[in-house]
């Protein structure tokens, strides 16, 4: 009853293209924002901020990233985390070795400097495609990983080869207690997904989803593979590195480059194919599922087991815990292949005929 | 209509989850001092982790035995981090505030320990490292929530050289000979390269250094570089499968057991049981106790927690290497918790920052360790203020085929080599974290 | 010269093994179109299935024979792997069919989350032993030839047998039997295959199967070398360069692929890494790998792939 389009006319051009053309999407999107900045600080503790919110905060953001290359390029990517670690070793060396580096731009330049290595990385994909690239970009993954450890000058010859940043301020506030650092991430999340919005429905984002659909077929018509290819590679390697400049410095202060290993890169996969490729909506929801569940099936498990009676060790909740969460993977896919936001959507057009079943 | 109810039931879902999560926590009761418990029993490690689990918590479930600290019980709860930082955050603020607040946290992983440094100051919880973390931690004045209890790596190594100089018949004879260091690719594993490049440049020894990738179950290379340069010592630095892999590849290369020397964490029953033979001869370090099956401790543990039915773990490992890491590892937090309360108040509930001062006023020497049963088992520790190790002895263990048994006197680290590097190291991470080292008058407050 | 031929020697072994996971990889390719990152989960849940079953078994039956415990063990553990093989097909990909790449490798991908955690949960996550008699020191061989010998291990030389014979008996199924013939019919197409009456779902378990009898072969030889625990799950890792330069098709690739993996991997971590600190040859073999494709973008063996528009 609510939700419905009847009557929204659109008179302009414009007006027929914005982000959200239904009022209510708007009002929504908006409320939730609003939510997010005003309401979620009051509702939650601080074991919610730290352990929960700013990692799904900052892993939307990355499964955004890979979301762009993966859900509207159709370039699998299985070297996510490396870009991660690009960018937070960069942000790390920009923020130690630039003088008077504020922090915002340190974490900008990671990303801009994932950037520049995900184009380097991203020349294989105008020859090798599908799996094969897939494959390929491992070779991302595996060789970051030995050179944050092997090449002393990215750790700024500390003895061990982990970094850690701190006392970080954004125009004067201090980023520490756990609400100014949900709020930071929050900001940054909001501003760079209002972006991605953007860029899929202007010309760019169109020429991706042309090279996804088909690229000789896109070639034919007279976009260049090589050029919307890698400028895909570029924007996603930069989410994917302000993300992990974020992770390194806002959550965990402190990293080694094991922190972006290669299980975060297939998590990061994971939360684009089931929260839904090519859609932004789809992000998050895969973050939220993939952050959110195991966490939450540990701490449920054991309160299960005590209802009947039986108290479960540690060892056994957490096979349990990879168990149900690998079935529910499976399940997930059987049922929605195209994700959760699938799900939204037709629950989105359901609503917009009910009461009347057509 | 099916998709609404699908919708539905995706809400509820949500919202159960949500409500999971929020679950009230414990509240606070005065009389239980709380212990979290980061744990890893399933993974890649598990192997050495759960029998440092195990014995950690039996020992807490020995003092609650005997009647708990001055009357207060420890209340304990595991939390399980499969050795990944990030899970082992969750777990460290899950755990923070439950039962009244930590006491302390070990997290017995430098990825973790890294990354709770930066979180353990703002939340006042000491943070404590019985023989891993960062070696330059031994610095108090700086790493003011930081207690690598009674060894870090730098330690560790340096015991090591003084041993096979002692081998060699001096530090002179060391020169020119050739040391390689294989060495999990981590954090970890790197921690020992800077002292044995110190050591290597005052006695002109050769260092080659091998890094293994993780898990370390692929290391024909590395075996074939041995063989190769014929090291005559090697050095292991490994962690969970590597290490027995190590061990049955310098068998296949035919590398002899006997020039190889472990690490502490590189020395316990996993490692060589099912290497049986082939492992003959393999040396590790014994951060002081090695296996202890005949201590006074472990007969309590047997007849007061596993007599009664209560053992965590199965009875054949307790008094096990990794088993007595775990136990000594709770031994030294439960005695943090009595000091703490000498000065705060007998059978009294200890917070984190008084806790930091009872663990940096720890001083057991060996009339109280013996009569908690650790006679021949630890030598005498005492910390403060500027050195939160407290004790740098350790001795070597060989494994004969069959067990562990001791093969060496007792060493003591050289604080002469140490302790400059540890100031450097320190001071290094003072200026970049504008840290203001703590004044012998702050630490008295 | 002789440490050459050790290293080289050493490259052919382990890249025998990784060809061992990669066939498992090429096998459920062909015939299903799935890129089964469960393959190493599979090695290791099968080592672990016969590793505890060899420990258990004399102790149940009371038989004193190792030979006999272990090809109990054996047998009950193929058996574990049809059951396994079954079940995947029932509950997972008969009702994935027709979807793309990525949500199949995903699916596997929580596949081996299930088989992790069943695993570990029924044989527990320590290190066990393998014992199937394999000598373990090693011989040093062709003295006269060379200079010090070259060092060499029977066990290895057993394993590269055990191989072969596994190889030859996958081929001979495949090139001679019904079902065999069947499978080739499935891998090249599946329409084509079922209109002439081939039950799909048959074929499929039957290929899950044998690529669970290849990661049993495969988890084995690993285990008796150095022990089975959780991390053999990785090497699914190591083996996947080998997939893509052969070709996710084709048996022979994934054979040929493992050995130039294997071999490039120790040649340049032996030669190339002391002068870079060490531990490059795992990024060194997804180079390699990457460098074929960059020439053959479907791996030397693929097939090759045609664009319409």
């Amino acid at each position: 009853m609510l939700y419905r389009e009847n009557g929204q006319f659109k008179t302009s051009y414009q007006a027929d293209q914005q982000i959200f053309p239904i009022a209510q999407d708007r009002l929504g999107v908006l409320l939730l924002i609003a939510f997010a900045f005003v309401g979620v600080p009051f509702l939650v503790d601080e074991y919610m901020f730290r352990a929960i919110l700013i990692p799904f905060l900052i892993l939307s953001l990355a499964s955004l990233g890979v979301n762009l290359l993966v859900g509207y390029c159709g370039q699998i990517t299985l070297g996510a985390g490396a870009f991660m670690a690009v960018g937070a070793y960069a942000g790390y060396n920009f923020l130690i070795r630039v003088p008077d580096m504020p922090v915002l731009g340190a974490i900008l330049l990671g990303g801009v400097s994932a950037a520049a290595v995900g184009i380097v990385f991203g020349v294989p994909s105008l020859r090798v495609r599908g799996l094969y690239l897939a494959v390929a970009t491992l070779a991302a993954q595996f060789f970051w990983d030995w050179a944050f450890l092997r090449i002393k000058w990215f750790t700024n010859d500390s003895s061990s080869g982990s970094v850690s940043v701190a006392n970080l301020d954004v125009f004067g506030v201090e980023i520490s207690s756990p609400l100014s650092k949900y709020l930071f991430c929050l900001t940054v999340l909001v501003v760079l997904s209002l972006a991605a919005k953007n860029l899929v429905r202007a010309t760019i984002g169109r020429q991706w989803m042309a090279i996804r659909d088909m690229d000789v077929a896109a070639a034919v018509i007279g976009i260049r593979p090589m050029y919307a290819k890698l400028t895909a590679f570029a924007v996603s390697s930069f989410y994917v590195g302000v993300a992990g400049a974020l992770w390194g410095f806002v959550h965990l202060g402190s990293w080694e480059p094991a922190a972006f290993s290669v299980d975060r890169s297939f998590q990061l996969l994971f939360m684009v194919i089931i929260g839904g490729l090519g859609s932004i909506m789809g992000s998050f929801f895969g973050a939220a599922f993939i952050v959110i569940l195991p966490i939450f099936l540990n701490q449920i498990l054991p309160v299960f087991g005590a209802i009947f009676g039986v108290e479960i060790s540690t060892a056994t909740v957490s096979h349990f815990e990879i168990m149900i969460f690998g079935s529910l993977i499976v399940f997930f896919l059987i049922v929605e292949p195209h994700g959760l936001a699938r799900l939204w959507s037709t629950g989105k057009e359901k609503l917009r005929l009910w009461p009347f079943p057509h | 209509m099916k998709q609404i109810r699908k919708l539905a039931i995706a809400a509820s879902l949500a919202a159960a989850l949500t409500g999971g999560l929020t679950v009230p926590q414990a509240f606070a009761q005065a009389k239980e001092q709380f212990f979290p418990i980061l744990v890893y029993r399933t993974g890649a490690y598990a192997p050495n982790g759960v029998p440092w689990a195990n014995g950690f918590i039996d020992y807490l479930k020995l003092t609650n035995a005997k009647g708990g600290i001055n009357g207060i019980k420890l209340a304990f709860e595991e939390c399980e981090t499969g050795y990944a930082t990030d899970r082992g955050v969750e777990c460290y603020e899950r755990l923070k505030g439950k039962h009244g607040g930590a006491t302390a946290v070990q997290p017995l992983s430098t990825g973790i320990t890294f990354a709770l440094t930066e979180k353990a100051p703002g939340d006042k919880i000491p943070v404590i490292t019985a023989g891993y973390g960062r070696s330059e931690s031994q610095n108090g004045a700086v790493f003011g929530w930081n207690f690598p209890l009674i060894g870090t790596y730098w330690m560790g190594a340096d015991v090591l050289v003084q041993h096979i100089a002692k081998k060699e018949g001096g530090f002179d004879k060391l020169k020119g000979k050739k040391i390689a260091l294989v060495y999990h690719d981590s954090p970890y594993g790197k921690e020992p390269i800077a002292l044995l490049q110190e050591r290597a440049k005052m006695h002109g020894f050769d260092v080659q250094l091998l890094p293994v990738a993780h898990p370390g179950v692929e290391q024909k290379a590395t075996w074939l570089q041995i063989r190769q340069n014929k090291p005559d010592y090697v050095f292991l630095w490994g962690w969970g499968v590597m290490n027995s892999t190590s061990i049955k590849e310098a068998q296949a290369t035919g590398y002899p057991r006997e020039k190889m020397y472990g690490v502490w964490w590189s020395g316990a029953e996993p490692d060589v049981k099912d290497v049986g033979e082939g492992a003959k001869g393999y040396n590790a370090l014994a951060m002081q106790h090695g296996a202890e099956p005949n201590a006074k401790v472990i007969k309590d543990v047997l007849g007061m927690v596993h007599g009664k039915g209560q053992g965590t773990g199965p009875k054949e490992e307790v008094g096990q290497v990794l088993y007595m890491r775990g136990l000594i590892s709770a031994m030294l937090q439960v005695e943090g918790v009595r000091k703490a309360q000498e000065r705060y108040g007998k059978g009294k509930h200890i917070t984190g920052e008084q806790m930091r001062w009872g663990l940096e006023n720890l001083n057991l020497d060996q009339k109280t360790l013996d009569a908690l049963g650790f006679a021949g088992v630890m030598r005498p520790v005492q910390t403060s203020c500027l050195d939160h190790m407290g004790s740098a002895w350790a001795r070597v263990h060989t494994w004969d085929g069959k067990k562990w048994s001791f093969s060496s006197d007792w060493y003591q680290g050289d604080e002469k080599v140490l302790r400059p590097m540890v100031m450097l190291a320190s001071g290094k991470y003072a200026d970049e974290k504008k840290i203001k080292p703590r004044t012998p008058e702050d630490c008295k407050k | 010269m002789s440490f050459f031929i050790e290293t080289l020697l050493g490259g052919l072994m382990t890249g025998m093994l990784y060809s061992l996971v990669a066939l498992g990889f090429v096998l459920i390719y062909k015939a299903s179109g799935v890129f089964n990152f469960a393959q190493g989960a599979m090695v290791l849940f099968a080592a672990l299935a016969m590793a505890r079953f060899a420990e258990w078994i004399p102790g149940w039956l009371g038989i004193e024979s190792l030979f006999l415990a272990n090809l109990i063990a054996i047998v009950i553990t193929v058996g574990i792997m049809f059951v396994v093989a079954w079940l995947v097909e029932r509950l997972a990909l008969r009702h994935l069919v027709n979807q793309n790449e990525a949500t199949l490798l995903m699916a596997t991908l929580g596949i081996t989350y299930v088989l992790d955690g069943v695993g570990q949960t029924l044989f527990g996550s320590d290190i066990y032993k393998i014992d199937v008699g394999m000598p373990k020191d090693p011989v040093i061989m062709f003295e006269a030839l060379f200079q010090g010998g070259v060092l060499i291990n029977k066990e290895d030389f057993i394993a590269a047998a055990i191989a072969a014979i596994l190889v030859a008996a996958l081929t001979l199924f495949f090139q001679k039997t019904p079902t065999g013939r069947a499978l080739r019919a499935v891998a090249d197409d599946h329409q084509a295959a079922l209109s002439v009456g081939i039950p799909l779902d048959r074929i499929w378990v039957i290929v899950w199967c044998v690529a669970g009898i290849t990661a049993l072969v495969a988890g084995i030889i690993w285990g008796s070398k150095l022990g089975v625990q959780f991390s053999l799950s990785t090497v699914a890792l190591r083996a996947l360069p080998v997939v893509i330069l052969g070709g996710l098709t084709s048996v022979p690739g994934a054979i040929i692929g493992g050995l130039i993996i294997g071999v490039g991997e120790k040649i340049s971590e032996v030669y190339l890494g002391p002068y870079v600190g060490g531990g490059i040859e795992i990024w060194f073999a997804y180079m390699l790998a990457l460098v074929f494709l960059l020439f053959r973008p479907q791996g030397l063996f693929g097939e090759k792939i045609i664009d319409r528009v």
